[in-house]
């Protein structure tokens, strides 16, 4: 056990400079997807909000074929399916895009976590209260102002429980990143289970580095909404 | 079946696809008994047991299911290894069938006890101590009064456990179970001399039996909701 965590654990937290593994990579597709996501699901909730049906009914579609399948099957799909397609292959862009794991892997889970912030989103803009609306309207806000100003701001606050909730299962979704060979935490711990032949130190070691994160994530969660929600409490 | 269809393949997707509900129907079926035990565990007024009960529920519910699967299913076999050589018995592999259903459901289970614990928060109190003055036992109390009430508040997340298990059931693939995942590679592999773009045709059909799956299960929980809802009026908005 002690050669073990003497060999392997540097991989398990950063790896080197020039080939960063373990926890580092973790975070980092965490944080890429998680904000890569962001950006594409505040505007698929407004849409998805919107009385327009031309905007809301392609959303809601997305977000039910990507909730309705696995993450794993999204990703098999973007990594080994997408690649096997002729008309990918042949164009450059894509065929360099695609042949890369690590943007295959921050793509699916950019587009997964899309979907159910999306959802998210999407229902605290419909439970904004009508008198925040109607008082903003009042002062003479509307379109860009009304949501930048006062839907928006008071919609994301009250999302904040529920998206901390997404961003725990996104740390636990990452682990799939192994299984398109990224050198991420649980990677690491499968190489080391494979070579010490001790399966219960490997990956328990990547379970208490997991675990840490976690708390960590509810402790920062937990003091935003303090600070974000006082209002409501 | 559809053997022109699916290339040859129809049978062994059709396989993988009765596997994969049969993985989670049963799981859910542990995660849902664990669920319950874990609950009581947590409401129960032995201290030992409640904190118990939280260890579970926090471990499980911080460390990934995948991480959690390999690490479960590799250290029993691991140490299954290890006493069968101390005994010098043959060594007995661990049925990958079972062992992604015991896995399953004992990290499902977690997610259940929280489930469980806020439908039992959110019945009235007042209505558990008339049943007890009504003379009713325990288990009449939980049968009659409890358990009914308690599925309407918890079925929203069981229908959301539910989803999340069968999603997850994706996973056991990588310990070797022949569900449909596993049935649509095999089936690249299998057709992969035909030229490659049968990757993308197969996962997508993989893709595709998950939402149909997904999408009757949700059917299935609006009936059951209307069901629990009886003689309960939501407030008309």
């Amino acid at each position: 056990m002690i050669d073990l965590v003497k060999q392997y654990w540097q991989q398990y937290l950063w790896g080197t400079l020039a080939h960063p593994t373990g926890l580092v990579i973790t975070l980092w597709l965490l944080v890429a997807s998680l904000g890569l996501g962001f950006m594409l699901a505040v505007p698929l909730a407004v849409a998805k909000a919107s009385r327009n049906r031309w905007f809301s009914i392609p959303v809601s579609l997305y977000a039910y074929v990507i909730r309705g399948t696995p993450l794993y099957v999204q990703l098999l799909l973007i990594y080994s399916g997408l690649y096997s397609l002729e008309a990918v292959r042949s164009t450059p862009f894509l065929s360099t895009f695609f042949r890369d794991a690590f943007n295959c892997t921050i793509l699916a889970f950019t587009l997964n976590t899309a979907a159910y912030t999306t959802e998210i989103f999407a229902g605290a803009i419909k439970a904004t209260s009508l008198g925040e609306i109607e008082a903003a309207r009042a002062y003479g806000m509307s379109g860009l102002t009304l949501y930048r100003c006062i839907i928006l701001p008071s919609a994301l606050r009250r999302a904040l429980p529920a998206y901390s909730n997404e961003v725990i299962l996104m740390l636990h979704a990452t682990t799939l990143a192994a299984t398109a060979t990224v050198p991420d935490l649980l990677k690491v711990a499968r190489n080391a289970s494979s070579d010490f032949y001790m399966p219960f130190v490997a990956y328990g070691l990547a379970a208490v580095l997991y675990l840490c994160v976690s708390l960590a994530l509810i402790r920062v969660f937990r003091s935003a909404e303090r600070k974000w929600l006082a209002y409501l409490g | 079946m559809h053997n022109t269809l699916f290339e040859g393949y129809g049978g062994l997707l059709w396989n993988g696809t009765l596997q994969t509900i049969q993985i989670a129907v049963l799981s859910l079926l542990l995660a849902f008994v664990i669920g319950l035990l874990g609950a009581a565990a947590k409401l129960s007024r032995n201290r030992w047991l409640s904190v118990l009960a939280q260890i579970y529920t926090t471990l499980i519910r911080g460390v990934p299911d995948l991480v959690l699967m390999l690490l479960l299913y590799y250290s029993f076999q691991d140490w299954l290894n290890r006493l069968t050589d101390a005994l010098s018995f043959q060594q007995i592999d661990i049925d990958p069938f079972l062992a992604g259903i015991c896995v399953l459901g004992f990290i499902y289970g977690a997610y259940f006890t929280e489930t469980f614990r806020g439908g039992v928060l959110a019945v009235p109190k007042g209505q558990l101590e008339a049943a007890a003055a009504y003379g009713l036992t325990r288990w009449q109390v939980f049968r009659r009064i409890l358990f009914p009430q308690m599925m309407r508040f918890a079925l929203p997340g069981i229908s959301n456990n539910w989803q999340v298990i069968l999603k997850a059931t994706a996973l056991v693939s990588i310990i070797g179970l022949h569900e449909v995942v596993r049935a649509a590679q095999d089936a690249i592999t299998g057709t992969s001399s035909k030229g490659a773009s049968q990757a993308f045709f197969f996962l997508s059909i993989a893709g595709l039996i998950y939402l149909a799956l997904t999408t009757l299960s949700n059917l299935v929980f609006m009936s059951l909701e209307r069901r629990y809802s009886v003689g309960f009026r939501r407030p008309e908005l």
